[in-house]
This record gives C-alpha cells, structure tokens and sequence, in this order.
C-alpha cells in the first residue's frame, strides 16, 4: 500500500494538497505569515520563528532517523556547494529582511489576506525565479560549483553512526530552546 | 471557539506539528517539505506561456519541470490551509501593511507592494541560488543533518539578522 501511496500519481496530489493545507494551518497558527514576526526575529526580539523551526528539526530529526533505521525510508540530502548554500543563503538573508517573507510564509500571509505578499512577495519570488533560471547556465559554470561537497550528511563527513550526530544535536536544541525560554525571549 | 478557533498556538506547538508532518510526508509520500521548487516550477509555467516552448527549454526547468507535481499541491494546499485557519479565527482581513512596517514607512500599500516585489525578486534569486529555503533547508535539509541544509540556514540568519539590523 505504501508503493501506490508513493507512486501513484492522484495519490500523490491528494497527499500533496492535504499536507500543505496542515502546513498552512500550522504557520498561520504560529504567526509566521507575517512581516512583522519574521523581522522581529531577524532583529532578535521576537524568537517564535527559531522557536518553531527548531521544535520542527528535533522532532523531524529524531523520527525520521528513526524510520531510516527501522529501513522504512531513505532520506533525501540536498546537493551543495560554497558557492550554492554560502553565496545564495546570503543572498536569500538579505531577501528575507527586505521582504519580510520567504515562499512558505508569503503563501501563509496571502491565505491570511496580507496582500502585499500576492502582489509584492509571491509575484517577486515567480520572478526572481525566472531571473535565476535564465542566469543558470552561466552561474553553473562560474560559481554554483565552486567548493562542491554533494548530498554529504553530518554523520558520513565524520564517518560516525546517524545517532553520534543525532542524539547530542537533539539535546543541544533542547538545550537552546529550554535556554530562550528562561531567558524571556 | 475551540482550539483550532485559536488565533495563536504556542511556537512548540507549531514546530512539533510541522515535525510529525514531516514524518508522514517522508512515509507516505517519499517527500520533504519545501516550497521554492514549486516557485521555479510556476515561473516556468508563466515563461511558457508568455515566450512559448523556447522559454521552457531552459537547462534549468529541464532539471525543475513545470509540471503539477507533489510540492506544487503543497504550496497551493498551504494557501487554503492558511485561509481556513485565519478565518476559523476569525483573524482573514486583507490588508497591506504591517504595524513594524509602518512605524518605519508609513502606511501606502504601494511602497509596501514594491519593496515586497524587490524582496521577492531577491528571495525567488536566493533560494534558487542556495536549492531551497527555510523549509527545504531550514527544516527538511537541518533534520536530515545535510550540510547544505545546515550552511544555507545559517546564512539565512546571517544575512538576515546583519540586513534587518542595517534597515532598521
């Protein structure tokens, strides 16, 4: 059942629409369609937006980990470079403090009713896009590649066991979240 | 009202939520949540349709199709599940600008639409530059341990946190 679930395509959609539609709910309900929550946590006084990327990463981490070793899925790096996640992470920083937005939660703010992120975010973002996809092929061959490190995970650069890496990275973001909390922030 | 009427829940609320999320995508879909890809895909769609086949042929759109796909439903899903979360609490208003914004640029929709569209253009370069965002790396990519989910989300926040600063 769980091919047809994975390859059929209507499957797939549905799958697709009802975890974006749990995905909205849950920002809207965390507030991170919104400018204001996004810069407050840029400007480092308002940390609901480190607090719920990182409730996410420790309970994401720990159960998918725990389903690789179980066998019942393979995980998915994302291929990198200096030049990609360096360069274009920066890049994306300044965007996030100019706009206020990011795709996930311009699309939270547009259900929302904030229309600046349609007309302004979504539309700049579509055409962002197309820029970066007409400069492809000339950034791949100048700087996209520049220090390639491939799908390489935490665990296989320090050639240790999944859990080496998971359990003290899970404990430390306990440890940061447990330390915002006292501190008021 | 109820919990789901709530206008806010708690960020570990949230976080856990999007976490056990990803769990199911990951099981039932073979899928990590993201959402620039499926922008690429609509700015590939909107090329098309403006320049025709030609546009479409880019490299780039061979390696990201503009087809409908699982992660465009995804984002498309968000949209809806936003709206019916924001009206559930009664919090849908369509508005323009935020109190933040205003208290630094005042309150006319068209300034707010123009930086929005600079930044969007900026964000639609920069997350296509890094492979993803704040939910393809920021979350997908730091749970899997990549390190490019790792280095793109600290360079988020570096590049944030110095450019807000800068602004305001």
């Amino acid at each position: 059942m769980l091919e047809t679930l994975r390859k059929n395509r209507r499957a797939r959609l549905t799958q697709g629409f009802l975890a974006g539609l749990v995905f909205g709910v849950l920002l809207e309900k965390g507030g991170v369609g919104n400018y204001d929550v996004i810069l407050g946590q840029l400007l480092l006084t308002d940390y609901t937006v480190l607090k719920i990327m990182l409730s996410a990463v420790v309970t994401g981490m720990l159960g998918v980990h725990a389903m690789k070793s179980l066998g019942w899925v393979s995980l998915h790096p994302k291929p990198g470079s200096f030049g990609t996640s360096i360069v274009g992470g920066l890049i994306f920083g300044v965007a996030f403090a100019v706009g206020g937005f990011c795709p996930g939660t311009a699309a939270a703010a547009v259900g929302s009713g904030h229309l600046d992120a349609l007309f302004g975010g979504l539309a700049g973002m579509i055409v962002g896009s197309a820029l970066f996809a007409a400069a492809y092929p000339e950034l791949k061959k100048s700087i996209l590649d520049t220090g390639h490190f491939g799908r390489v995970r935490l665990p296989e650069l320090l050639k240790v066991n999944d859990w080496v890496v998971v359990l003290p990275v899970a404990i430390a973001i306990v440890g940061l979240l447990w330390w915002l909390e006292t501190a008021g922030l | 009202m109820g919990w789901f009427g709530a206008e806010r829940w708690s960020p570990y609320t949230v976080g856990i939520g999007i976490g056990v999320l990803s769990w199911l995508t990951l099981l039932l879909s073979d899928k990590f949540i993201g959402c620039s890809t499926p922008i690429a895909r609509v700015a590939g769609m909107i090329e098309r349709l403006f320049r025709g086949e030609k546009a479409a042929s880019r490299p780039y759109y061979k390696l990201f199709p503009p087809t409908v796909v699982w992660d465009l439903m995804f984002l498309i899903g968000i949209l809806f599940g936003a709206f019916i979360s924001a009206r559930a609490s009664g919090t849908f208003e369509i508005r323009w600008v935020t109190d933040l914004w205003v208290s630094r640029f005042g309150d006319a929709a068209l300034l707010r639409v123009i930086v929005g569209f600079v930044g969007g253009i900026l964000m639609g370069i920069g997350s296509r530059w890094a492979g993803g965002c704040t939910s393809g790396h920021g979350i997908s990519g730091t749970m899997q341990l990549a390190v490019s989910g790792w280095l793109a989300a600290i360079c988020f926040f570096v590049g944030g946190i110095i450019t807000a600063k800068l602004i305001y």
